[in-house]
């Protein structure tokens, strides 16, 4: 096996051998068990960094492994897989270090971290995947790794929202599968290609193309959370916030969305979707997914929860970007991709700063909170302004193309959605900052613990500045050589170019 | 290497095993784990004879059908030896821990490892079967050797149980008996592949293939035939719970397959159907009571009910792909439920008990297990990347090709509702139940081996394109089903 076909295996390996060893070690072993995860993670980024490096100058990465006959595990680097492959590599090594920190001195970490590492070995694997059947087979398996995380704790509680979690996403696992088979009886193929390998199938199959394209999008919906489908989402976050963070920016949540733009680009194509009509009344479900989510967002007490609900939401505008069916409103819901997890993940690891420190977990409870910790609710705010569309914020970024794009291809309807959902969002978020900045502390924390002269620990509290830089960052330099902008141009011009 | 007469060895060294274990009891540990390992080495030569020249036939002692004995041997014999001999070789080493202590004492240890060396070459002799009378025979043995490793664990479940199953047992070779001797009076033949050319539809062929059937499918547990293999399986020592549930009732589809595929091809659809019918009602009724019992053991019998059920849809899509789906099913149906039983009994040795809702303190402190148990569960509900998968995923594709989309129901709510039972068990490994408990150590070999047959229904699930090229060596499903 040459280089080219072993690295999309080894950055799998990267982080499935040190969680398979991390799970036989015993709870003492923290030293051991830190040096693998880090070690894990720096080495998946650095392999990560050579694929970029070898995509870019024309190299072809590409795994095949026989699975069946006639089908193959394929694991392939192409523009759109390396965008959530680089997304998942960095937020993971931020993710692992606030984990550390923030389960120290809890049972069962070796169960934790092993399962977190199974986890993120399924995301890539995911991102990875060349055809529906492998991307199946990984979508499966991150079900399988992120439900050992949900009911970590072990409360009752916990244990319901997992079972919650299970339903809802072994059901629609087996939706996507049973669409997956149907597509391969009709088509014989199930390999990603640009511009979908369908439109050449006879009319008279039309019809159960159109079936087909609802399970898989339902399927898929589940883990993206669009309504109706998204009622584990706000029960998940029960899990311990690492888990949280990393289910609503990059691992679950972020699949099911991704799985939704592999399914119109690369099975179905841009152009054949819209053909059959299938592409409006994704974009109106996901339309309403954006309301409702801010609407329930509005009425939550739970920090958590109101967060859930504003992933719910956020997550959306891909599905909305990608179904708008224009160049530009895709590289829109592309790049959104991105900054929601950025600015997702920055949310979750402060409220996890603020749950940890001083026991607070409901909004009405961080009245001046910010005097407290600084640092953790001025990462906060960025995220919450980056997530009401505040310019020069990555999400500014997002809304700004789907609103353009959606011009471009006369839905003026999205412009009101956009301004709506921003409005919501100020509404929900806003209260928040202006609670923690300039109300008056209530006198005691609900359940403090003191660290010194620092707010809290530099394990939680490095990961929330450095994604707020990374939102600060991602905004400025959207249009940079090799930015965000450029990549996602690159990745709809495959799809769009005549 | 290519002389050797494989086929005879493979009947005649488990054989020789159980003799020696039974003359020499006190080392019927060592004696079992040799032959054991012999066996998987001389089914690997047998593989490999195969693979090389294709597919094989052997007149024992030089006298060929109709008058002596023939062994044959294709690629769908092979994997079933295949099967066995793995899965043999766990169990042989996971009752060397399991039969060594207190509680079964060298009394059972002593009956165990000759009778269970006796099933299996029944076992292997049936699978090398060329004729029906032999079948027969090896059928009958098997039953037996079952019998009395039911009736092992001693007490009024086990022996009731054992009974049950002997009179089911005789009834249904019974049957088969009738079938075969109809057969030989109007054909003058007992051989598969004279009868194969000589068989046309008759009434008392009709009357044949019924009574065979009826008594195959007896001794299968098809629903609603399966009223006796619950308590059966449930009562047994876990080891032989293991292989009575991966393993014996395998046989008896095996020989029914073998039938309706090389001298029954005139069956008709409506019989197809009515047995894909009854397997869909086995998976839905195994499935439902499997989520209702309150002991382990019993849950994992209920849900052999439901696998086995599995296996009659392939008849009703009548496809290559639907037969190997099936029969990939039964493979790592195979594999996962040995692990299941194994895990079962580390619980019940742990702990003394298998009840479900308390089932969290020995769990908890058995993460190998656990492990076990989570990862054939997975292969039983048919998720990813495992051998269940696999073989949903070969009869989901068939039922669809075949337009039969039904069908595929079935695969879809079996597939939930193991789902909700495997996970009901999984779940109270996440309880935060810390209260101290009377243990027993369980040997690490117990652990150890569950875990191994988990990680191998997993491993199937990777390694299919090689194992359903076996199938092709001289395969009885392209004669009608060409396309």
């Amino acid at each position: 096996m040459n280089w080219d076909a072993a690295l999309p295996l080894l950055v799998l390996a990267s982080s499935l051998l040190p969680g398979l060893v991390i799970f036989f070690l015993t709870e003492e072993r923290v030293a051991t068990r830190t040096t693998l995860n880090l070690a894990g993670a720096v080495l998946k980024l650095m392999l990560v960094g050579v694929m970029i490096w070898g995509v870019f100058h024309g190299a072809h990465y590409e795994t095949r492994l026989p699975l069946l006959p006639g089908l193959d595990l394929l694991l392939r680097a192409d523009s759109l897989s390396m965008l959530f492959v680089v997304l998942s590599s960095i937020l993971w090594l931020v993710t692992t270090v606030y984990a550390v920190g923030y389960l120290e001195g809890s049972p069962n970490r070796s169960r934790f971290f092993g399962f977190f590492s199974l986890c993120v070995t399924a995301t890539v694997g995911v991102a990875l995947a060349g055809n529906l059947i492998t991307f199946v087979l990984f979508y499966e398996l991150l079900t399988l790794a992120t439900y050992p995380l949900i009911v970590h704790r072990g409360t009752d509680e916990a244990r319901r929202a997992g079972r919650t979690y299970l339903v809802y996403t072994i059901a629609g696992g087996t939706l996507l599968l049973v669409g997956t088979v149907w597509l391969y009886t009709l088509s014989g193929t199930l390999e990603f290609t640009a511009r979908g390998f369908l439109s050449g199938l006879d009319a008279t199959h039309h019809w159960s193309l159109v079936v087909i394209f609802v399970l898989l999008v339902a399927g898929l919906g589940v883990k993206a959370a669009l309504i109706p489908l998204h009622g584990w989402l706000p029960q998940a976050m029960v899990a311990p916030a690492p888990v949280s963070a990393l289910l609503h920016a990059v691992a679950v949540v972020k699949a099911g969305a991704f799985g939704i733009v592999r399914v119109v680009y690369d099975v179905y194509g841009m152009q054949f979707s819209a053909s059959l009509g299938v592409t409006l009344p994704l974009a109106i479900v996901a339309a309403a997914t954006i309301i409702y989510g801010s609407m329930r967002a509005l009425f939550q007490d739970d920090l958590k929860r109101r967060l859930a609900f504003s992933t719910v939401s956020q997550v959306a505008y891909i599905v909305l970007g990608i179904a708008i069916a224009g160049p530009i409103a895709a590289v829109g819901g592309l790049v959104h991709l991105v900054h929601q997890g950025v600015m997702k993940i920055t949310l979750f690891f402060c409220a996890g700063n603020l749950a940890e420190t001083l026991g607070i977990h409901k909004v009405s409870e961080m009245n001046g909170v910010g005097r407290r910790m600084p640092w953790t609710m001025t990462a906060f705010t960025v995220g919450v302004f980056g997530m009401i569309g505040v310019p020069p914020l990555a999400g500014f970024i997002s809304k700004w193309y789907l609103g353009l794009g959606a011009l471009d291809v006369g839905q003026g309807w999205v412009i009101f959605i956009l301004a709506g959902s921003s409005l919501l969002n100020a509404a929900y978020f806003l209260p928040i900052l202006y609670a923690a900045w300039f109300k008056a502390p209530a006198g005691t924390w609900p359940a403090e613990r003191s660290f010194g002269r620092r707010e809290t620990a530099w394990a939680l509290l490095a990961p929330p500045l450095v994604t707020a830089f990374l939102t600060l960052a991602l905004g400025l330099l959207a249009s940079a050589p090799f930015g965000l902008l450029q990549w996602a141009r690159f990745i709809t011009r495959l799809e769009y170019a005549p | 290497m290519s002389d050797i007469h494989w086929p005879v060895i493979v009947i005649l060294l488990p054989l020789a095993g159980g003799v020696a274990c039974f003359l020499w009891p006190r080392r019927s540990v060592l004696l079992g784990l040799l032959t054991a390992l012999g066996v998987v080495a001389c089914v690997a030569g047998l593989g490999w004879q195969v693979v090389e020249q294709g597919a094989q036939r052997y007149a024992v002692g030089g006298w060929g059908a109709p008058l002596g004995i023939d062994l044959y041997a294709d690629g769908l014999s092979l994997l079933m030896l295949t099967v066995t001999a793995v899965v043999g070789l766990g169990i042989s080493v996971y009752s060397s821990g399991y039969f060594e202590r207190a509680r079964y004492g060298q009394d059972r240890a002593r009956h165990f490892w000759p009778v269970w060396m006796f099933l299996w070459t029944a076992l292997n002799a049936l699978f090398l079967s060329a004729d029906i009378f032999n079948l027969y025979v090896t059928l009958e043995l098997l039953g037996l050797a079952a019998v009395v490793l039911v009736a092992l664990a001693g007490g009024a479940d086990a022996v009731s149980g054992a009974m049950r199953y002997l009179l089911v047992s005789l009834l249904g070779s019974l049957f088969y008996l009738l079938g075969v001797a109809l057969l030989y009076h109007s054909f003058g033949s007992v051989d598969i592949a004279i009868l194969a050319e000589r068989v046309e539809p008759s009434p008392a062929v009709w009357a044949a293939m019924g009574l065979m059937i009826a008594g195959l499918l007896l001794k299968t547990a098809l629903f609603p035939l399966h009223f006796w293999l619950p308590s059966a399986h449930a009562s047994a020592p876990a080891p032989v719970s293991a292989l009575l549930s991966a393993l014996v009732v395998k046989a008896s589809f095996y020989i029914l397959l073998r039938l309706w595929l090389e001298i029954f091809p005139f069956a008709n659809a409506a019989l197809a159907q009515l047995l894909g019918l009854l397997g869909a009602a086995a998976v839905f009724w195994g499935g439902f009571q499997a989520l209702r019992q309150t002991r382990l053991k019993m849950l994992i019998a209920y849900s052999t009910v439901a696998q086995l059920g599995y296996l009659f849809l392939a008849f009703p899509l009548a496809s290559i792909t639907g037969w190997t789906g099936a029969l990939y099913m039964l493979l790592s149906h195979a594999a996962a439920k040995t692990a299941m039983f194994m895990a079962a009994g580390n619980t019940l040795y742990f702990g003394g008990h298998d009840r479900i809702a308390d089932l969290d303190r020995a769990v908890q402190r058995m993460p190998l297990t656990m492990t076990a148990f989570a990862l054939a569960g997975i292969s039983i509900m048919g998720l990813p990347p495992s051998g269940g998968f696999i073989a949903k995923w070969l009869l989901l594709e068939a039922a669809i090709r075949s337009g039969q989309w039904w069908w595929g129901g079935v695969l879809i709510l079996g597939g939930l509702l193991s789902a909700a039972w495997v996970f009901k068990v999984v779940g109270y490994a996440f309880t935060r139940s810390e209260a101290p408990h009377e243990a027993r150590a369980v040997p690490a070999t117990m652990e150890w081996t569950a875990l191994l047959m988990a990680v191998l229904a997993i491993l199937l699930g990777l390694f299919a394109p090689w194992l359903l090229a076996l199938l092709e060596i001289g395969s009885p499903f392209n004669r009608e089903n060409a396309g």
